[in-house]
């Protein structure tokens, strides 16, 4: 049974509608991505399976339907959503920012392990603990981000532009760090990018989106190697 | 000398009582940008609730208590019916329901407990202290409970998850609902403790005016000003800011009398502090939105 | 709130040849012929014609603060102080310079509409919840400013002034209470005229440019800091010569007749007739003057069939108007009328 599936989903901001029935489903274990242009409907995708935008059609994670559930209930099943502009709250202090993603953890050691295993990808969290976490940098923050979403202790992540704003060097070693997560913490991760070559670099699979359709999917490789694909989005 | 020191502590115990309202209606505000035009209405339901309960024979210690976690149950039952679906009303529905529980709130307590005015006893034992000549027990008293009141407060935020997961949710309620906290719930609280803190506030000014519907009018009117000078967003602003209300127009107050008694002229006194009050609201909206504490937010287009 | 509130009628109504622009103004005439005739017979008492009198007086103030807030979007809680300052212009006027009473109203508009101004000006920083409250402070301290030491050889300080009535001119066969009647619905007749010839202009649609848009209407040329402080001060203008009505017709003023409770009341009548309607002004004065007068009476007849252990007190259906107005009726009764019909329409 798939992780993740989405069939048939329309989506609206207002009157306007964003996604045209939108199908796709994640097997648990890998990376997926979600190419496409500004505007195509990725982040749009990642906040409807997070019922965050209006939605018809049916979203089922883990086999269970969460359409038209609230958004905190589908995160508690799971989910780990790292937004766009990374949502960090900016007045709480490093700490507190990842104490209070973990607040709905009922199991407290396995989040004092996950708190560990964070620290070990993002050492430079731990010397940063006591600061305010809106002076961190922008890489500082994405991990800040994605670390509040590992401490869901989720089974899913879903990461939207996670390189925007970031100096390529940094952006490398995220993805890296991603990669590790995936493998060790076996945390599936369905990733929204821009950046299409180092998406199809990091993922398995990937679907690109056009005006809120689904234009292709395959292996990320095959993907990447399309004529059209490396016309439009990878730029030679 | 003698009385500039009695007005500056009379000052501080007014204070508190601002300082508590501001605070309430600071909680409410930063969680939900709204404004609880009916705070003071509420507080002083809350007194007439407690001044009830001794009247039925119950301890005042025991009966505050009762009384706030009454006043916090009904400030969120309030918030989750009332409120709640008004969160994308635009302003002036908001504003009118407002006032709508204001009026409720005044005609409620006038209908059950009419209008006589009740004289409530202080609970704070009449002792002569050192420096009982310049401060009377029960302004004492109210210093020591709000204090006690915001520290606590403070450490329940500072310290609790639960307290840490309300801050987060006020200050970015679309990255709270991703770390699965219930939003809505937070609101809820926050609500329930604003009208817990306003309760301590009516129930500690009960005793030094005399308890009718219209006692919390103008002491609301004192705890805007409050809020407003120590900065709408900011909850340790709006408890200093209560303060210094206090204490300003006390001084204000004998400032102008002293005036008098020297010149003979006559411009402010104990009958304009009211006044001084809208002065104060009107200059800081203007010049200094932002309070002495607070934060300004600019308007996307 | 709806856009769609331009209190304009239909096309069919400004139809050369219509008889149907006329409707108001054949309402206006036989209306108040009948209840003279009435009065004259006996079937209405002077007291009703004082309770009209006073149903009228309201909706003029409700007016003003619908002008400002439901056309122009500045929230006012404080409207009672401009009644205020109308009342005592009057009153002061009358009774200290013999001045008839008549040539008060222009001097109470003159002095309201430059008070309204002038809060008009700091106001213009405040938006939403912060002129809510700017205005409330006001309303609050309003009792108090009337009592300041300076000015009470003026306004006589707590003991109020009292002003007579005097008698209806060139002797015409009228108690002192129809001829109220017929001048407070000439004079209300003239300024609902005024007012809907403002909103249907280019100020009225700048206004409401205003309110839906601030920004853009800024962007468009409109200059808003100027509709926004002369619409404060119209409002105050219209408000406050209902405050010299009123004065006029109870004969007294003193500051606690005008208290937050006031500010509240005109509130109360602008969401109930519906925020941005004229017709819904009317609605909204009768309401507030029915309530003032028949509630009490209404509730104690409640409580005593339902034997509550409390008694009803009539701000508590204020209160409850205003919220559940909100839930169900948003555009108030008005609004809710011509939603009504609107549907009957095109069944």
């Amino acid at each position: 049974m798939p992780l993740l599936e989405v069939e048939g989903l329309n989506a609206y901001y207002g009157e306007t509608q964003a996604l045209h029935g939108v199908s796709f489903a994640l097997e648990a274990g890998g990376i997926t991505t979600l190419l496409g242009a500004n505007g195509a409907g990725k982040t749009t995708t990642l906040r409807a399976v997070c019922g965050m935008v209006p939605t018809k059609g049916t979203v089922r994670f883990d086999g269970r339907p969460v359409a038209g559930r609230p958004t905190e209930e589908i995160v508690r099943l799971g989910v780990g959503h790292v937004p766009e502009g990374r949502g960090t709250f900016t007045t709480l202090t490093v700490e507190e920012n990842l104490r209070v993603a973990a607040y709905t953890r009922r199991d407290r050691a396995a989040a004092q392990r996950d708190l560990d295993m964070v620290f070990e990808y993002f050492p430079i969290l731990k010397v940063r603990l006591g600061q305010q976490a809106g002076t961190l940098s922008g890489g500082e923050q994405q991990m800040l981000a994605i670390s509040r979403a590992l401490m869901l202790g989720p089974r899913l992540m879903l990461l939207d532009e996670p390189s925007f704003g970031l100096a390529p060097l940094i952006v490398q070693e995220i993805f890296r760090i991603m990669r590790r997560i995936n493998a060790e913490a076996k945390v599936s991760m369905l990733l929204v990018e821009q950046n299409a070559a180092l998406a199809l670099d990091l993922a398995d699979h990937a679907y690109v989106l056009e005006t809120g359709r689904i234009v292709m999917s395959g292996k990320a490789a095959q993907i990447k190697s399309d004529a059209g694909v490396r016309k439009s989005y990878l730029g030679y | 000398m003698e009385q500039l020191i009695q007005q500056v502590a009379s000052g501080l115990a007014n204070g508190a009582i601002y300082a508590s309202l501001a605070l309430a209606l600071v909680m409410i505000f930063v969680s939900t940008n709204h404004i609880n035009f009916a705070q003071g209405e509420m507080a002083m339901f809350s007194a007439y609730l407690a001044w009830q309960l001794m009247e039925w024979g119950l301890n005042v210690w025991l009966a505050l208590p009762l009384v706030m976690a009454l006043s916090f149950a009904a400030g969120v039952a309030i918030e989750r019916s009332i409120l709640r679906p008004l969160h994308s009303a635009p302003v002036l529905a908001v504003v009118v329901v407002f006032i709508g529980l204001l009026t409720i709130f005044h005609a409620l307590a006038g209908g059950i407990w009419t209008h006589t005015i009740k004289a409530v006893p202080s609970p704070f034992p009449q002792v002569t202290f050192p420096g009982s000549a310049y401060i009377g027990s029960h302004q004492l008293g109210m210093i020591a409970i709000t204090i006690a009141v915001l520290l606590a407060l403070f450490a329940f935020f500072r310290f609790t998850p639960l307290g840490l997961a309300m801050r987060a949710a006020a200050q970015n309620p679309a990255s709270a609902r991703l770390a699965g906290i219930s939003v809505d719930w937070m609101l809820a609280l926050g609500w329930g403790l604003a009208a817990a803190v306003g309760a301590v506030a009516g129930c500690m000014v009960a005793p030094a005016v005399y308890l009718e519907p219209n006692m919390m009018a103008s002491i609301l009117l004192y705890g805007f000003a409050g809020a407003l000078v120590g900065g709408i967003s900011s909850p340790g602003g709006a408890v200093a800011g209560g303060f210094i209300v206090g204490v300003l127009e006390n001084l204000i107050a004998y400032l102008g009398n002293v005036i008098e008694r020297a010149t003979g002229v006559y411009i402010v006194g104990n009958g304009e502090k009211l006044t001084v009050a809208l002065v104060i609201v009107i200059a800081v909206l203007t010049l200094k939105p932002s309070g002495l504490f607070g934060r300004v937010t600019v308007q996307r287009v | 709130m709806a856009s769609t509130v331009l209190a304009s009628g239909t096309a069919a109504d400004r139809a050369p040849g219509s008889l149907r622009r006329y409707r108001w103004w054949l309402l206006l005439i036989v209306l108040p012929v009948l209840l003279i005739a009435g009065g004259k017979t006996g079937l209405v008492s002077d007291f009703q014609f004082l309770q009209l009198s006073l149903m009228i007086v309201y909706s003029i103030a409700v007016l003003g603060l619908i002008l400002l807030t439901g056309f122009n979007g500045q929230i006012s809680l404080g409207h009672g102080a401009f009644f205020a300052v109308g009342a005592y212009t009057a009153a002061i006027l009358i009774d200290q310079h013999d001045w008839p009473f008549w040539a008060t109203l222009p001097a109470a508009a003159l002095a309201c509409f430059v008070a309204g101004y002038l809060f008009g000006l700091p106001a213009l920083r405040l938006e939403g919840h912060y002129l809510a409250l700017a205005t409330f402070a006001l309303a609050v301290a309003v009792p108090q400013i009337l009592k300041y030491r300076h000015i009470e050889p003026v306004t006589k300080g707590v003991m109020g002034i009292n002003v007579f009535k005097s008698d209806p001119p060139f002797g015409l066969p009228l108690s002192n209470d129809q001829w109220m009647f017929l001048v407070v619905l000439a004079i209300a007749a003239l300024m609902f005229w005024i007012a809907r010839n403002l909103l249907d202009s280019r100020t009225g649609r700048a206004l409401i440019a205003i309110r839906d848009h601030p920004m853009a209407a800024g962007t468009m040329g409109v200059n808003v800091a100027h509709y926004k402080t002369v619409m404060f001060g119209i409002s105050a203008l219209y408000t406050g010569i209902a405050g010299a009505l009123h004065g006029i017709i109870f004969e007294f003023v003193s500051p606690d007749s005008f208290r937050f409770e006031l500010s509240i009341a005109i509130l109360v009548g602008a969401v109930v007739g519906g925020i941005a309607s004229l017709p819904g002004a009317v609605i909204g004065g009768i309401f507030v003057q029915v309530i003032e007068k028949y509630a009490d009476a209404l509730t104690k007849k409640i409580s005593a069939a339902v034997q509550l252990p409390l008694e009803l007190e009539p701000w508590l259906i204020y209160g409850i108007a205003l919220i559940a107005l909100m839930y169900a009726m948003p555009t108030g009764i008005a609004g809710g009328l011509a939603a009504l019909w609107r549907r009957l329409r095109r069944l």
